[in-house]
């Protein structure tokens, strides 16, 4: 079982035993229900009430967190918070929205997905068509295993040690006497990417390989390369798959804090770095919704719990729609994911 | 060739009570231990048992009897309700969403419905087509229903004797024998099914059910559990489900012939195969269709 | 041979290319871990290699020395390892069973209408981000334990040694639990539903009750899925970071379990919240190297882990589980 894709619980089938049978027409006799728990041992029954506890409580539990967000989210938030620039003092309680902190979300955001993507489609298009060596393919599963299963302090540290490096010092502020910064959002959206590396990939390869080979086949009897039916026919059928993986990635993205904190550059507002427009946002500084969150909370200086919960509110939002829309693109394209192709279309 | 299709009669042959003299050896091949038994008490009754899944009735009103001491074979082409009859008679048609019994089950005088469906089961086992002993040792296979039906949890001294027990009147003690912790999944297809038959009996229920045990293993492992099933049978009263006519011969005692969820003709297996009454049976028995 | 000369010309190309691109990715990931290990490499010989990890004196004043430049410094970072072993510990162990109880509902027991609640209930709980759980953590639990929970007498027990508010163990376990949880629901319930229908229904015709035919076959059968599922989790516990630095105490204490109940009230930091705290100060070369040797050590731990998982799968192909 790969560890990459965390596996979602769409189309349940009918499980379980002990479905009630439906009363009713054609002179059917009404039944008791098929099992009564009195016959049970205790210990059974015991299990049976904290399977119950335990479902329960799940909804018990996300209903507690999504109304409080939602009650605290509506009472400390107001439109203009969404629009306006954070004051520049640390204690953020009086004045000043979060409009950075959104604009750091995006950015990050896009840039963390937009490196993924290409490269988890390349590799998993690889290692699905070519493969060979053979053991070159396990290396870069385990590899990327090993990834999906690092926690993201652990990747941040070490996109630290890796950008502090003189090599890189392109990507962030360069200060006089050498000494590389290494935060800036080109860094922070480099490890960005890697976590959602293997959700891409993951989602790829699984819809690569669902694919029947009687597909590549029909192409291959066309005279086609390996390399046009991958673009042409392939790709396209995986569309749906990519898609889902990336709205995946997009979602860890979007609530990721702690690559933020080390590799941004703890700056309130987008603070650019050199003259390049365009290049001087992605070498500067900022934050985002999370590191917005962490910081006004009593955990960090701000100390202001109401732009804290409202900014909450607001991140919470974005991550749902992103797993929302995960679900309708899942539900779209699991018809037979071959609507995009040629082969498919008729 | 008819115009039109006659409408199917049932023709329901009372059985003779018991005597089979004994110089009147069955002549069709028939698979008895020594002489075919005396058929004993009536086991299970059914009194116009119909099958409803949805609005598609699959059992019409079935009236039929089954007794200790005798194999009652069902036959009939596909979809003809066989299967589905079988798993009505221990409750299994409950498991599936839409399915609905109308009619009488009974069960040694009891209502089936009565009855806790735990309880049903244990004295009405079943066997299935594919063999699925279950991802544990030998022993633990077939210890399974003895431990988890018990109060409290028997100790291995307590389960051992009948669990060799059970795999002696299997006809599968010799092959296992020597390590009965060995992971069950390991045995050949045939040993694995003798291996259910085994887990069935261990409890010693009442009737054993068998749907087409035999239809996915090779022609050595059935020939050898078809014997198994004539020495079961003393113990027992067995329903088996077989689309294969010429086991239905060798093992039945009675057979009833289904055909689209009618009981159309039943009787011992030298009536049916030898002198069916009814126009479609004999046409079955020809096989004029499957 | 002739074939490869043959293959049309792109086709070739691409597929190096694409292989250089799998290569590349490869290459990274070593890179990253050889540049860690070289920044950690300090602390590891100053300290030596194991020594480190051990107990001795107070983590949070060794680090403040480390902070202002002292030369003559050390590090006995147990602590911060106690405190993430006890966290990732307790939480998985709640977590699997809570998980697997909750498996089992959704699969066998839910009514109709209420397992269609559950689904979206436990793919929504999976994406709600860490600092959103610190957030409600620090907000809202750790007020509570410390206001109705924690009495004058317990602050007064230990008041010498630490501080206890309502940042604790117990607020760090409970909602370290409820976030890996619906991981692993996921995957146990991905899991007993592939679980063949020949077992199901042949447990269930041997007249076992739904709830034994459940648990002795297909939980059982089940079983690789549940430690897959466990370890993904316990890389998840390990890492996380800055829910449990809100809710945690932030305090470099090792809590006592011979404290009896206080134990659960005590404050801590495991390694992950730490260097989220300590990057402030990484001017320092003794802090850099030092945090540098936790995220090894971190990373060191998840491997492990993972080796671990694939060991204890192994015995149980035997039975015909599948893994």
């Amino acid at each position: 079982m790969s560890v990459t894709q965390p596996r979602t619980l769409d189309d349940l089938p009918h499980g379980g035993f002990g479905v009630e049978p439906s009363a009713g027409g054609g002179g059917a006799k009404k039944r008791r229900s098929t099992e009564s728990i009195s016959t049970w041992r205790w210990g059974d029954r015991i299990a049976y009430g904290m399977c119950w506890v335990a479902g329960i409580s799940l909804c018990v539990i996300a209903a507690a967190i999504v109304g409080y967000m939602a009650v605290r989210g509506l009472q400390y938030l107001k439109p203009s918070l969404l629009w306006q620039h954070p004051s520049g003092e640390v204690d953020q309680s009086k004045s000043g929205g979060f409009l950075d902190p959104i604009l750091g979300t995006v950015l990050l955001t896009v840039i963390g997905i937009g490196l993924a993507t290409p490269i988890a489609v390349g590799t998993a298009v690889w290692v699905v068509e070519y493969g060979r060596p053979s053991w070159l393919a396990r290396a870069v599963e385990s590899g990327i295993e090993v990834v999906a299963g690092t926690p993201d302090i652990v990747l941040a540290i070490f996109g630290l040690a890796l950008f502090q490096n003189g090599l890189f010092g392109w990507m962030s502020f360069t200060a006089e006497g050498g000494a590389v910064f290494g935060r800036s959002f080109m860094t922070a959206g480099a490890m960005m990417s890697l976590i959602a590396l293997p959700m891409v990939y993951g989602a790829t390869r699984e819809g690569l390989q669902s694919i029947p080979r009687h597909m590549r086949e029909a192409s291959y009897g066309l005279g086609k390369t390996r390399i046009a039916t991958i673009r042409r026919v392939l790709l396209p059928a995986v569309r749906p798959n990519i898609s889902t993986g990336a709205a995946l990635g997009m979602g860890r993205i979007a609530g990721d804090t702690a690559i933020v904190v080390i590799l941004l550059g703890a700056s309130l507002r987008l603070e650019n770095e050199g003259s390049i427009p365009g290049l001087n946002v992605l070498k500067g500084t900022g934050s985002t919704l999370t590191s917005y969150v962490y910081n006004n909370s009593p955990a960090g200086e701000g100390n202001a719990a109401e732009k804290a919960y409202a900014a909450a509110f607001v991140l919470l939002l974005i991550v749902v729609g992103l797993n929302f829309a995960v679900d309708l693109i899942a539900r779209r394209g699991a018809k037979t994911g071959l609507e995009g192709t040629r082969l498919g279309g008729r | 060739m008819e115009a039109t299709v006659p409408p199917i009669r049932k023709i329901v042959v009372d059985a003779p009570p018991t005597v089979v003299s004994a110089d009147a050896r069955p002549t069709n091949g028939h698979v008895a231990a020594t002489e075919p038994a005396p058929a004993g008490p009536e086991r299970m009754g059914l009194d116009g048992l119909s099958v409803f899944y949805d609005t598609n009735e699959a059992v019409k009103s079935v009236s039929l009897s089954i007794r200790q001491g005798e194999v009652l074979a069902l036959i009939g082409p596909s979809g003809c309700g066989k299967t589905t009859l079988l798993r009505a008679l221990n409750r299994l048609t409950e498991l599936t969403p839409g399915a609905r019994r109308a009619g009488q089950i009974i069960l040694d005088g009891q209502d089936v419905d009565e009855l806790e469906v735990t309880t049903l089961r244990r004295r009405v086992s079943m066997v299935f087509q594919q063999p699925n002993p279950f991802p544990m040792s030998i022993f633990d296979n077939v210890a399974y229903a003895l431990r988890e039906q018990a109060r409290k949890r028997p100790g291995r001294s307590v389960v051992e004797p009948l669990v060799e027990d059970a795999l002696r009147r299997a006809g599968l003690w010799d092959e296992v024998a020597e390590d009965l912790d060995r992971p069950a999944l390991r045995l050949s297809g045939g040993q694995q099914q003798r291996l259910c038959i085994a887990r069935a009996i261990a409890t010693r229920p009442e009737v054993l059910l068998m749907d087409e045990p035999c239809s996915a293993l090779d022609p050595r492992s059935t020939a050898v559990i078809e014997k198994l099933i004539g020495d079961l049978r003393k113990d027992l009263a067995i329903v088996i489900v077989t689309h294969n006519m010429q086991q239905a011969r060798r093992v039945g005692d009675k057979v009833a012939f289904m055909y689209l969820g009618d009981l159309v003709e039943y009787g011992t297996a030298e009536q049916i195969f030898d002198h069916p009454r009814a126009q479609r049976t004999r046409d079955y028995v020809r096989g004029d269709f499957g | 041979m002739f074939e490869r000369l043959r293959q049309p010309w792109s086709d070739q190309r691409a597929e190096r290319m694409l292989g250089a691109l799998a290569c590349a990715v490869l290459v990274t990931i070593a890179l990253m871990v050889l540049f860690v290990f070289k920044e950690a490499w300090p602390t590891l010989q100053h300290n030596g290699l194991v020594k480190w990890i051990g107990p001795g004196g107070n983590v949070d004043e060794q680090i403040g020395r480390m902070v202002n430049g002292d030369e003559d410094y050390h590090l006995r970072a147990w602590p911060l390892v106690w405190a993430t072993l006890l966290t990732t510990g307790l939480a998985i162990a709640l977590g699997t069973i809570f998980a697997v109880l909750a498996a089992i509902f959704i699969v066998e027991f839910a009514p109709d209408r209420v397992r269609a609640v559950l689904v979206p209930v436990v793919r929504l709980l999976a994406a709600v981000p860490s600092v959103i759980y610190g957030l409600i953590g620090i907000l809202v639990l750790v007020p509570f334990v410390g206001n109705h929970i924690v009495t004058p007498g317990n602050k007064k027990s230990v008041e010498f040694v630490v501080q206890i508010t309502g940042a604790s163990l117990l607020v760090a376990v409970v909602i370290l639990t409820v976030m890996i949880v619906p991981i692993m629901v996921a995957i146990i319930v991905d899991a007993l539903y592939a679980v063949p229908r020949g077992w199901k229904e042949g447990a269930v015709a041997l007249g076992v009750n739904r709830w034994r035919a459940m648990w002795t076959v297909s939980v059982r059968a089940a079983r690789p899925a549940i430690i897959a599922a466990a370890v993904l989790a316990s890389a998840r516990a390990l890492g996380e970071a800055i829910m449990l630095s809100m809710v945690s105490g932030s305090v470099g204490f090792a809590p006592n379990p011979f404290d009896g109940p206080l134990f659960f009230l005590e404050p801590l930091r495991p390694l992950a919240s730490t260097i989220v705290e300590d990057a402030e100060s990484l001017q320092a070369p003794a802090v850099r190297s030092s945090v540098y040797a936790f995220a090894l050590l971190l990373l060191f731990s998840s491997l492990l882990l993972s080796i671990a998982g694939f060991l204890a799968k192994q015995p149980m192909k035997k039975y015909g589980a599948r893994i």
